[in-house]
């Protein structure tokens, strides 16, 4: 069975200058693509990937990358939706480049797809009354 | 089958009048014809709910012991200054005001994070707000400097005094340049990528009063959650512009200014915005309420959003420079479907006005009204109407040395 999943990985100050990621595909059979990458101050990387293969491989690659010491998060918990703040304005609609926002046509209120959000950050500051949070 | 204001009045202390949203009309003058509808129905509630640069508060806080004159000195409210030129402790904040040391666009685009919308929001919340002032000192105001927290429930009078707001129509919004601007109508992406617009469309008060019949001077209105009332045209009313045979501007037209006490007013409806790269501003509901007194005032309230055209303008050029150009005319039915075709390019479209928020307010007004809370008003008098000859000037430049 195959699976895909947009994880966040964060590797701690020991680990940023090895190469991790590239024995994914070497030893797991698994295929990635970077959404994001980050180094910061405190010297800790960020990487968020969308990760895809078998799911018995990508099983075993996140044992890997669980047992070199890198922190693994799901993508959705990082870019939240303050709903007190939201309005549903929708001007967020075409800002994000990933389609996350969508016009429900019944409520015309918007919907955020949290499965479909990259982290980019781009509506962070789009939204005028603020309402979208990034937790990194 | 004509009504009047004082009959449809009756009807709601009497908890008889059949109230209808303008969404709703739509559907029920479909079903039922114009004239059945017209004589069913009462009143038909509108509702927007969009940022409205042109708005404010005003306060008096009461004297201070010893007393100081705000006027000729500098106040700031929680650091957004606010304008004092009228007596010792009147003041207003504007909301678009942000505070001295914002870096603004001197990085660009600036993320304008607190302004005069966002104080105005917190002071309806009830959260106190940090006042502080300088001032020049006189024998009878002779205190110099005043910091002090004030909260809602303590001024003397608070209220929202807008000069601008519930536009009649709006632009169409995109970008023809070849990079990304940032505009009071949101991110413009480069080469036609998106196209904004602001209006409730079919719910939107003017559109459903075109000639503005029944909306005039004295009018009571929802505000921010309470109620207000209509004291003028707003500022740039411009009710000359080209109509289509319904009677709908095709351009910004009509305006109104408003006025309600703040301190029945709710955070929900009057919500401080930040626009990248633009400034702050205060996104405000209202709601305003049709009486149907005639077929023909029916007739307009069961307008819908295919029916409603608004104009493209490119933000990049024609917009700065005051251009007349445009790209052509879409309806809101083309704008809410997603996208809209601009030079055989398909455009995808975002809204700045929230339209399900204006289908709460126009539902919360109908409620009012049927539970017999809210009365009608006629007008005292009209705000300036198609023929009127009122028109909406630009300045004509005269430079101080030539």
């Amino acid at each position: 069975m195959a699976t895909s999943k947009r994880i966040v990985l964060r590797f701690p100050r020991r680990l940023v200058d090895r190469p991790i990621v590239s024995r994914l595909v070497r030893d797991y059979n698994l295929d990635f693509n970077i959404l994001k990458a980050s180094v910061t101050p405190e010297e800790e990387g960020l990487l968020v990937l969308e990760m895809s293969g078998k799911q018995d491989d990508y099983d075993k690659g996140i044992e890997y990358l669980t047992k070199t010491g890198v922190q693994i998060q799901s993508l959705s918990q990082d870019v939240t939706r303050n709903e007190e703040r939201c309005t549903h304005c929708g001007l967020c609609v075409t800002v994000c480049p990933a389609g996350a926002f969508e016009m429900d046509t019944s409520t015309r209120k918007i919907k955020f797809l949290d499965k479909k959000c990259i982290a980019c950050g781009l509506c962070i500051k789009a939204c005028p009354p603020r309402a979208m949070e990034l937790h990194f | 089958m004509a009504k009047t204001v004082e009959q449809i009045n009756k009807k709601i202390k009497e908890g008889k009048a059949v109230v209808v949203t303008a969404e709703e009309i739509i559907d029920l003058v479909k079903e039922k014809g114009v004239k059945k509808a017209a004589s069913e129905v009462d009143v038909v509630t509108t509702g927007t709910f969009s940022p409205m640069c042109s708005s404010s508060a005003y306060f008096n806080i009461g004297h201070s012991n010893p007393r100081i004159k705000l006027a000729g000195g500098r106040t700031y409210l929680n650091d957004v200054p606010a304008y004092t030129g009228m007596a010792a402790v009147d003041l207003l904040i504007g909301a678009t005001a942000i505070p001295d040391d914002d870096p603004r666009n001197r990085v660009h685009p600036g993320e304008f994070n607190y302004g005069g919308g966002h104080v105005i929001e917190e002071l309806v919340a009830g959260k106190d707000v940090r006042l502080v002032a300088t001032a020049h000192g006189t024998d009878c105001y002779p205190r110099r400097r005043l910091e002090t927290w004030i909260n809602i429930k303590d001024l003397n009078e608070a209220v929202l005094f807008n000069l601008r707001n519930a536009c009649q129509n709006y632009n169409v919004a995109v970008n023809l340049s070849d990079k990304t601007i940032y505009t009071y109508m949101g991110i413009l992406k480069p080469r036609l990528g998106n196209a904004n617009y602001s209006s409730a469309g079919q719910l939107s008060p003017l559109f459903n009063d075109p000639y503005y019949k029944t909306i005039g001077i004295g009018t009571r209105v929802f505000l921010g959650g309470g109620t207000g009332f209509v004291t003028w045209q707003g500022t740039q009313h411009n009710p000359g512009v080209p109509r289509n045979e319904k009677g709908v501007p095709k351009s910004g037209a009509g305006t109104l200014a408003l006025v309600g006490d703040l301190k029945q007013m709710n955070s929900k409806w009057l919500v401080g915005i930040s626009i990248l790269g633009y400034g702050c501003s205060l996104s405000v509901g209202i709601g305003v309420p049709i009486p149907v007194l005639s077929e023909e005032i029916l007739e307009y309230t069961a307008i819908t959003d295919d029916d409603i055209i608004a104009t493209i303008i490119d933000y990049s050029q024609a917009y700065p420079n005051l251009e007349s150009d445009n790209l052509g005319e879409v309806t809101y039915g083309q704008l809410r479907s997603g996208q809209i075709k601009i030079q055989n390019k398909n455009v995808p479209t975002a809204s700045l006005s929230s339209y399900s928020r204006a289908v709460e307010i126009a539902t919360i007004l109908k409620k009012w009204i049927q539970d017999g809370k809210f009365l009608l008003t006629e007008p005292v008098a009209p705000i300036p109407g198609a023929d009127s000859g009122v028109t909406f000037k630009p300045l004509k430049e005269r430079p101080l040395e030539g």
